[in-house]
């Protein structure tokens, strides 16, 4: 009868707790997507910054034109006249998710537009990230941390950074990917399964079509199974999670145009085949160590042992020096320096100059994670209590994510799940043992061993024993607040049995508990601000508050739209790479270099072209055949990001190629100024004459507002170029190159007049010649 | 003395795994004809392309690959159906069977797009 009881009360829990859980489930989704919205609320509906412009237009062509055209685009409009071939240079899977969305809608005839919808991919996948992430910590430690890891994600800064609505960036899917290929990974390695090994491998194939990030995973993965080998944790089922795993999952990537047959050619992916090589060592030792006697498993032992070490230093000669011939050991640039955080700044200086790829300042970390930094140690903790192969995993994947994450800003966003997880197993941990005290201390009793199948506690100090069963049914009911952190123990493989009770005191207990409930609501408050605040920001439109309202600089779409309207299709436009992406997608206008910065040597031609001299810059941009040279100015409003700011960028990427430009000749002392005391290099380069030309005009004195200086040389002229636009902040600048003219006055008086003197060759004709000619 | 230990250690190594061998099972010793015919078709796939060259490469590795993928397929069914791992007891057969063809179909719909 008791038993009956029990048991229909236990099924009675675990569907409340079933229906509980997907109810929490369903909010955090909503509340991951609405802390999103606050720049589409704050500013409007707008794709933000440079890269999602691209993706845009990418996405844009696919949705007109198709599949096919899209996988054989060969893009005309920009690195002129270069080209892009972009199926083989672009990772497809955020737009083809978003392409499949936007059609998907559009047959069951709901007409969003593509700009809605590209807009609205980052909020809708992060929920699924979140989701995802309750699926992964459920593996881990169980169904009450999986909700608090999942609730952490929804809001976790780092990863709102990356994914506010408007940014369409790759990481916007790939996090999902990330997550949900772990996840299946250790679903495999808990239960064995060759289906969800099939599913990994497909998930595995996202995550390459999605972002470059998917060596960490190929990377991490291998370094799990080597660590879980050597700690002597080898099961069958960690064959069947990783080999599978390695071979679809090489083939999947060589799918992807992007990736080809570096899948199988590069140093990124040698670690995936070499570990595939041990795992196979492994399991056959374990076969015949199944299938023999000790004794001759020993012989076995000492024969091989002899015979193999011969084979294996053979083999691994041949492979170093295979590798090492390669001048990088075969590593990419990127992926070299992450590796030795100092590589890109001695020889790539563009991977260098982006700010994204700086190593963070230890406040970023305090901005990004939160709380989660002083959790991320105690969640270590609780994973080695007990030590599964899915803790070790996630030991693993903070560790390395913690290290990435120091050596490059935007790898912060791989700590970010990491984080969410451990600190989630951590919360939850905690509140396991605080009510769990609660409880003991208001009950006389610990719970029923029967009803709990999750934890065996044995009552050992507690003599007094009242009727199980009722008491246990009404704690339920007056305990449901504290259930939903405490939730369904199902028999997961954390079965703790712990011999001595662990039992606080009560007051402790109620005070730990509110103490943690205070910390998650400095979190939350935390969040909301940094997504309000920090990060919704779209880049493209500034606002400024002052003591007369509210300003808003438009100014970028101003120009952009003034060059879609004023300007024939054919035109090229030239300004630094930065603005290469909006050029094409918002002003239609074909560009020479944009922020894919794949061929360095173009771009460093456009820097040498800003660093010269008008004649020299006149030259270089007409060999190109550029019409207007577009400028970003921020010295009359203040905006920072300008491109005098930018400029010695331009100088040491310039340098680096064409080896006339040297930056100390634009540094006063080690300086860099632009007012009286700067170098004739620098008042006399591209750069700094078609941001300051006419602006002693706005004050009088051309007070540099950035700089906070006023500017060296004020009256001058230009003589090669000559100014089309300038917005409303003169914040964008827009110039048109001169035409040469076409005929030269007092050419022919004075060959004539030279003739008649010594009838000398042309050559000393051009020579004599002083004046110019474009005046 | 040594050598002659060593070759009879050999010796009893050798009847002792075949002995082991011949007792399992026909139907893991079916599987395991499977593997040795994959094995062996991706070391002469590899033999021709040192005779003749890797072009085209994407053939010749989803070639090896085919090969190699179905032999590690097969070596997960042979875990899985094996009466003696006492991990997969609860598992049926034909569960493991049903596995083993999706992922084979799988693995086969990838080989066969990027075999060209």
């Amino acid at each position: 009868m008791a038993a009956q009881e029990t048991s229909q009360s236990a099924t009675f829990r675990h569907a409340f707790g079933n229906v509980l859980s997907f109810a929490v489930l369903l909010l955090i989704g909503v509340m991951a997507f609405s802390i999103r919205l606050f720049s589409v609320i704050k500013y409007e509906s707008v794709i933000h910054e440079f890269d999602p412009y691209f993706n845009y237009r990418v996405t844009q062509f696919l949705t007109k034109s198709g599949v096919y055209d899209f996988w054989n685009w060969f893009d005309d409009r920009t690195w002129y006249p270069l080209g892009r071939v972009i199926g083989g240079t672009v990772y497809p899977g955020l737009t083809l998710t978003a392409g499949t969305l936007w059609w998907i809608l559009n047959s069951i005839n709901i007409p969003l537009s593509v700009e809605t919808v590209c807009v609205f991919t980052a909020p809708v996948f992060s929920a699924f990230a979140s989701w995802a992430t309750y699926l992964l910590t459920k593996e881990i430690k169980g169904a009450g941390a999986g909700l608090t890891a999942a609730a952490l994600l929804a809001m976790v800064p780092s990863y709102i950074s990356r994914s506010v609505a408007g940014s369409y960036d790759n990481e916007a899917v790939a996090i999902f990917a990330l997550i949900f290929t772990f996840y299946l990974y250790i679903k495999t390695l808990n239960t064995g399964s060759l289906f969800y090994a099939t599913l990994n491998a497909i998930a595995y194939f996202y995550m390459v079509c999605s972002w470059g990030g998917y060596t960490f995973i190929i990377n991490l993965i291998p370094m799990h199974v080597l660590l879980c080998i050597v700690t002597g944790r080898y099961s069958p089922r960690l064959y069947i999670a990783y080999a599978p795993l390695v071979v679809l999952g090489t083939l999947l990537a060589a799918l992807v145009p992007v990736v080809g047959f570096n899948a199988v050619m590069t140093s990124e992916h040698f670690a995936s085949f070499l570990v595939f090589i041990i795992i196979h060592v492994v399991a056959l030792v374990y076969y015949i160590k199944g299938i023999l006697t000790p004794q001759m498993f020993k012989v076995a032992v000492t024969l091989v042992v002899s015979v193999g070490m011969v084979l294996c230093v053979a083999v691994l000669a041949v492979l170093i020096a295979l590798v090492a011939s390669s001048p990088t050991k075969g590593w990419s640039g990127r992926s070299l320096s992450l590796l030795d955080p100092t590589y890109a700044s001695k020889y790539i200086p563009i991977i260098a100059s982006v700010s994204e790829h700086q190593p963070p300042t230890w406040p970023s970390y305090f901005m990004d994670i939160n709380v989660l930094a002083f959790l991320v140690p105690a969640g270590i903790i609780a994973c080695f209590l007990p030590l599964s192969d899915a803790s070790s995993f996630a030991v693993l994947y903070i560790v390395t994510s913690v290290y990435f994450s120091g050596v490059m800003v935007r790898l912060m966003l791989v700590l970010a799940p990491a984080a969410c997880i451990m600190s989630g197993i951590a919360l939850s941990e905690a509140f396991d043992v605080f009510t769990r005290s609660i409880k003991f201390h208001l009950v006389g009793t610990t719970q029923n061993p029967q009803d709990n199948a999750g934890d065996a506690t044995k009552v050992t100090q507690n003599d007094v024993k009242s009727e199980k069963s009722e008491d246990t049914v009404k704690e339920r009911s007056s305990r449901k607040s504290k259930k939903d952190k405490e939730n369904i123990e199902k028999p997961s493989l954390v079965s703790r049995v712990e011999k001595r009770l662990l039992v606080l005191p009560l007051e402790t207990s109620v005070m730990a508990v509110f103490l943690l409930v205070l910390l998650g609501a400095f979190y939350v408050v935390h969040c909301v601000w940094a997504a309000a605040e920090a990060y919704s920001a779209p880049s493209i439109v500034l606002t400024s508050r002052s003591h007369d309202g509210l300003h808003v600089f438009d100014d970028f779409r101003e120009a952009y739209a003034w060059l879609s309207h004023n300007t024939e299709v054919d035109d090229k436009v030239a300004s630094w790479w930065d603005y290469g992406y909006q050029t094409t997608a918002m002003a239609n206008r074909t560009v020479i270099v944009d922020n894919n910065t794949w061929n360095n040597t173009h771009i460093a031609t456009v820097g040498t072209a800003m660093s010269s001299p008008e004649k020299a810059a006149w030259d270089i941009f007409n060999s190109l055949d550029v019409k207007y040279v577009l400028v970003v100015f921020g010295g009359l409003v203040g905006y920072p990001s300008d491109d005098i700011n930018k400029f010695l960028w331009m100088v040491r990427i310039g340098g680096g190629v064409f080896p006339h430009i040297k930056e100390p000749d634009y540094l006063r002392d080690g300086q860099y100024r632009i007012d009286s005391q700067a170098t004739p290099t620098m008042l006399n380069s591209l750069m700094y004459k078609l941001s300051y030309f006419r602006f002693v005009e706005t004050d009088g004195r051309g007070y540099d507002r950035v700089r906070n200086t006023e500017i060296g040389k004020k009256h001058f002229k230009l003589t090669h170029f000559e100014e089309v636009f300038t917005t409303h902040h003169w914040m964008v600048r827009i110039y048109k190159l001169k035409s040469p003219r076409n005929r030269i006055r007092g050419k022919t008086k004075r060959s004539k007049s030279s003739l008649q003197k010594s009838g000398t060759s042309p050559s000393s004709k051009r020579s004599t010649r002083k004046r110019n000619p474009w005046q | 003395m040594g050598r002659s230990a060593t070759t009879k250690d050999a010796h009893a190594l050798f009847h002792s795994l075949r002995s082991a061998y011949a007792a399992t099972p026909n139907n893991l010793k079916i599987i395991d004809l499977y593997i040795l015919f994959a094995v062996a078709t991706a070391v002469i796939q590899v033999a021709y392309m040192a005779i003749v060259g890797s072009f085209p490469f994407n053939s010749f590795l989803s070639g090896v690959l085919s090969c190699v993928g179905t032999a590690v397929l097969a070596v997960s069914l042979r875990i899985q159906v094996n009466k003696d791992n006492k991990e997969f007891k609860d598992l049926p057969p034909e569960r493991a069977f049903a596995d083993f063809v999706l992922c084979n179909l799988v693995l086969h719909l990838v080989i066969i797009n990027f075999l060209g």
